[in-house]
C-alpha cells in the first residue's frame, strides 16, 4: 500500500502493464519526451524506449484508427487523447471503427485498445477542453466506458481496461488528477467492470455519481448528514457495462435517488440511469427520480464554470426536494 | 531590400507510366514484369471479377442481392497491385472495389456473396487471412493500414500493408492524417489510389484543384507515382517496386492508378444523369482485360477457344461461389447480440431476452 494521487496511480498501472506485457505500447500527443501534459506517462519512455512510448503528430483520428491496425498485428495499444474535447476528431474511428470491428468481423478482428482521455471542469482550461461527453460515446455499443473516481480504482480499472479484449474508453477526471488520492495496493490487481462501488452507506436518499462527480456527491452527503439526512452514495465506476442490479439495490436502500453528472442534462447519462430505475424499480420509488447536471448550455470560459459544473449545494437541494416529495 | 518570398509553384501532373498500349503491345524496349503464367493468373482473377459483377448485377435487379459496388473497368488497377502482394506476410486493406485482390489474398468468395446478401457472416475473416473486410466509410481504412504497416515494422516483420481507396476518399481528412503519420514513422504502406474519375457523380475536378493526387506524396516525405490504371503490367511494375522499397525499410508510397469506372457507382446509381456517353466509349477502348488478352495473344497464350473455355469455367466458379454461400444457415435475430462485446453486458442480455421472446413467437407462427 502506498498513498498515491490519481495521476500517480494511473502512471503506476501503465508502467506495471508495460513491464508485464511487452505487447503494450503507449501513444499520443506529448506522451513521450514530455511525459504527457499531465505527466500520466512521465518516465515511461526512459524505461521502455521511443518505440513503445510514441509521440504522435496532432491527429486524433489516425491515432485512434492506427491503433486498430496495430492491434491487428498483435500489439496492445494504449492511446492518449490529450483532452476528451479533442476526441470528437476521432469520433468515427473510436465509435464506428474500433467499437464495431469485433461485430462486423464476427469476432475475427476484435480491437483490444484502451483510449485514455482526461475530461471535466473547474480547472480553468481554455475552451473545448473540459466537456463531459461520456453519454455521446455510450450511445455507441461495442465500446466500454470506464470512469474511475478513486486512486485505487484508477489503477485497478486501468489494468483491467488494457487487458480487456474490447475497446475501452478510460476517462480520467481532470480535477481529480492531484486532488483525489488514496491508499493504492502494491503490485498487480484488477477491478472488475460492471460492479459499482458503495462510497458511503445511508438510508434516506441514494446519490449516484461517477468520476469527478463522486467527490461532489460525497461532499453533499456530508452536508446532508449535518441536516440529519442519511445519504447512500454509489460510484458507478463503469457506464458500459452498467451494474444494473447494483443500481436497483442501491435505490431500494432508500426509495429516493439523485443522479449527479457534469454533462448537460439533456440526453446525459443520468437520463439512462433514471430510465433504468423507473423500469426496474418503479414500485420501490418513494419520490420522483432527480438529475443534477450542468444546464443545457456550452461549457463556459473559466469565469462562470463554477456555475456550470454542478456543486454539492445543488445536490443537497435536489436531495431535500426528493425527501419533501 | 525588397524581400521576394519564394512561392512554391503549383505541381504539374506527371504522365502516367504505361507499358502496354491499347492494342496490348509492350512499349519499345520494355520488359514484361510479369511472365506469361503470372499474367494468366492475374487475368483469371480479372475475368472472374467482371463475371461476378455481371452475375451480382443481375441478381440485384431480381431483388436477390443488396446494393454493391461493381469493379468493371478497374480490374488492372486491382490485380496489377495485388499481384505484388504476398498473402503469407502482407495485408490487404480494401475500400469496396477490390474483389479479385481479396480473393487472391485468401478471402473466401462465399463471404462476399453473403455480405452482398446482407448476411452478418459476410464480414468474417478466417484466421490467417491478412485482409480487413470491405470498408464502406470512405478513407476510414487508411489509418488502419498505417497501424498494420507500422505494427509489423515495430515487430521486425517484413510485411507491408496495401491499402486501396479512391479519388473521393482522397478528399477525406483521414487521407491526410494517414499519409502524414505513415511518413513520420516510415510505415511500410502502399497507398493504392484507384482514381476512377468519379465519386458517385462528383468528378475528379471537384475533388481537388491540384493537378493530380500522386503529387501530394512528396509533401508527406515519401514518393508518389502516377500509372495507367488500365495497364496490368505498369501497375504491377510500380507496385512491386514500392513493395520492395517498403520491405527494405524505405517507407510508404502513394500510387495513383488512373482508371475508369465503366458504369454505375453502385447498383443504386444512375450514371446517365452525369456521364457523357462519348467519354465512356473512349474508356471502353482502353479496356484493361482486352489489353491483357491482346498481349497474351501475341505470345500465343490466348485464343478465342481459350477465351470461351475460361468464360465457361468462370461461370461455373461463380455458380460455385453462390452455391457455397447458400449452404450457410440463414441469419437469425440472435446474430444481433453476438460479437458486440467479448462478454454480453447486462443491458444487452436483458434486451436479448426480451426481443428474442417475441422473435420466438413469430417463428412459431411462420412454422
Amino acid at each position: 500500500m502506498a498513498e498515491m494521487t490519481m495521476i500517480e496511480a494511473i502512471r503506476s498501472a501503465l508502467r506495471l502493464e508495460m513491464e508485464r506485457d511487452e505487447r503494450v505500447i503507449v501513444m499520443g500527443e506529448d506522451v513521450g519526451q514530455l511525459g504527457g501534459v499531465f505527466r500520466a506517462t512521465d518516465g515511461l519512455r526512459q524505461f521502455f524506449g521511443p518505440s513503445r512510448v510514441v509521440d504522435t503528430p496532432l491527429a486524433e483520428s489516425v491515432i485512434a484508427g492506427s491503433a486498430l491496425g496495430l492491434a491487428l498485428t498483435g500489439l496492445v495499444p494504449v492511446i492518449e487523447i490529450q483532452f476528451l474535447g479533442f476526441a470528437q476528431n476521432a469520433y468515427h474511428q473510436i465509435c464506428q471503427q474500433l467499437a464495431r470491428s469485433r461485430y462486423r468481423t464476427r469476432g475475427a478482428q476484435p480491437a483490444q485498445i484502451t483510449v485514455r482521455a482526461p475530461f471535466g471542469g473547474n480547472v480553468r482550461t481554455p475552451e473545448f477542453h473540459s466537456d463531459s461527453m461520456e453519454s455521446q460515446f455510450a450511445q455507441n455499443t461495442g465500446l466500454k466506458i470506464v470512469m474511475p473516481a478513486s486512486a485505487p480504482d484508477a489503477k485497478g480499472l486501468l489494468l483491467q481496461s488494457i487487458r480487456d479484449p474490447d475497446p475501452v474508453l478510460f476517462l480520467e477526471p481532470l480535477r481529480g488528477y492531484r486532488m483525489i488520492s488514496g491508499e493504492v495496493p502494491d503490485g498487480d490487481y484488477t477491478v472488475p467492470f460492471g460492479a459499482l462501488r458503495t462510497v458511503r452507506e445511508g438510508s434516506d436518499v441514494t446519490l449516484v455519481a461517477w468520476s469527478g462527480s463522486v467527490p461532489v456527491a460525497a461532499e453533499a452527503a456530508e452536508l446532508l448528514d449535518a441536516k440529519g439526512v442519511s445519504a447512500h452514495v454509489v460510484d458507478l465506476r463503469t457506464l458500459v457495462p452498467l451494474d444494473e442490479a447494483g443500481l436497483v439495490a442501491a435505490l431500494e436502500r432508500t426509495g429516493r435517488c439523485v443522479v449527479v453528472h457534469e454533462a448537460p442534462a439533456t440526453a446525459g447519462f443520468g437520463a439512462e440511469v433514471v430510465a433504468l430505475l423507473q423500469e426496474q424499480a418503479f414500485y420501490s420509488l418513494e419520490a420522483p427520480l432527480r438529475r443534477v447536471a450542468a444546464p443545457d448550455s456550452h461549457y463556459p470560459l473559466p469565469g462562470v464554470e463554477r456555475d456550470f459544473v454542478p456543486g454539492a449545494g445543488l445536490v443537497v437541494r435536489a436531495a431535500l426536494e426528493t425527501l419533501e416529495a | 531590400m525588397r524581400v521576394e518570398p519564394q512561392f512554391l509553384p503549383s505541381t504539374e501532373a506527371v504522365e502516367p507510366i504505361r507499358l502496354l498500349d491499347e492494342a496490348g503491345r509492350l512499349a519499345p524496349g520494355a520488359e514484361a514484369p510479369l511472365d506469361p503464367s503470372r499474367t494468366l493468373e492475374a487475368l483469371r482473377f480479372m475475368m472472374f471479377g467482371r463475371a461476378f459483377d455481371a452475375r451480382c448485377w443481375s441478381m440485384q435487379r431480381q431483388g436477390r442481392l443488396g446494393t454493391f459496388a461493381p469493379i468493371t473497368g478497374q480490374e488492372a488497377a486491382i490485380m496489377g497491385s495485388a499481384m505484388a502482394a504476398d498473402p503469407a506476410r502482407d495485408w490487404l486493406v480494401p475500400q469496396y472495389r477490390e474483389l479479385p485482390a481479396l480473393l487472391r489474398h485468401g478471402y473466401p468468395v462465399e463471404r462476399v456473396v453473403l455480405y452482398r446478401q446482407g448476411h452478418p457472416a459476410g464480414g468474417f475473416v478466417p484466421p490467417g487471412v491478412r485482409v480487413m473486410p470491405y470498408q464502406v466509410s470512405l478513407a476510414a481504412q487508411l489509418p488502419h493500414a498505417v497501424g498494420i504497416g507500422w505494427g509489423m515494422k515495430l515487430q521486425a516483420q517484413s510485411g507491408v500493408a496495401m491499402v486501396y481507396f479512391g479519388d473521393g476518399a482522397s478528399s477525406e481528412g483521414d487521407f491526410h492524417e494517414s499519409c502524414n503519420l505513415a511518413g513520420i514513422v516510415d510505415a511500410p504502406v502502399i497507398f493504392l489510389l484507384q482514381n476512377n474519375g468519379w465519386a458517385i457523380s462528383t468528378p475528379r475536378s471537384i475533388q481537388t484543384a491540384g493537378s493530380d493526387i500522386a503529387s501530394r506524396a512528396p509533401a508527406y516525405g515519401f514518393p508518389g507515382v502516377s500509372v495507367d490504371g488500365n495497364d496490368l503490367m505498369a501497375v504491377y511494375l510500380v507496385t512491386a517496386q514500392a513493395v520492395e522499397r517498403a520491405r527494405q525499410g524505405g517507407g510508404p508510397t502513394l500510387i495513383e492508378a488512373h482508371t475508369y469506372r465503366m458504369g454505375a457507382h453502385t447498383t443504386a446509381d444512375d450514371p446517365s444523369r452525369y456521364v457523357d456517353p462519348e467519354t465512356e466509349k473512349g474508356w471502353a477502348r482502353r479496356d484493361p482485360i482486352l489489353r491483357v488478352q491482346r498481349y497474351l495473344a501475341q505470345l500465343g497464350e490466348w485464343s478465342e477457344d481459350r477465351d470461351a473455355q475460361w468464360r465457361k469455367e468462370i461461370e461455373a466458379d461463380v455458380d460455385d461461389a453462390f452455391e457455397r454461400a447458400s449452404r450457410f444457415p440463414p441469419p437469425r435475430a440472435s446474430d444481433l447480440y453476438e460479437h458486440v462485446f467479448d462478454e454480453v453486458t447486462p443491458a444487452l442480455a436483458r434486451q436479448r431476452r426480451w426481443h428474442l421472446q417475441e422473435a420466438a413467437g413469430g417463428d412459431e407462427e411462420t412454422g
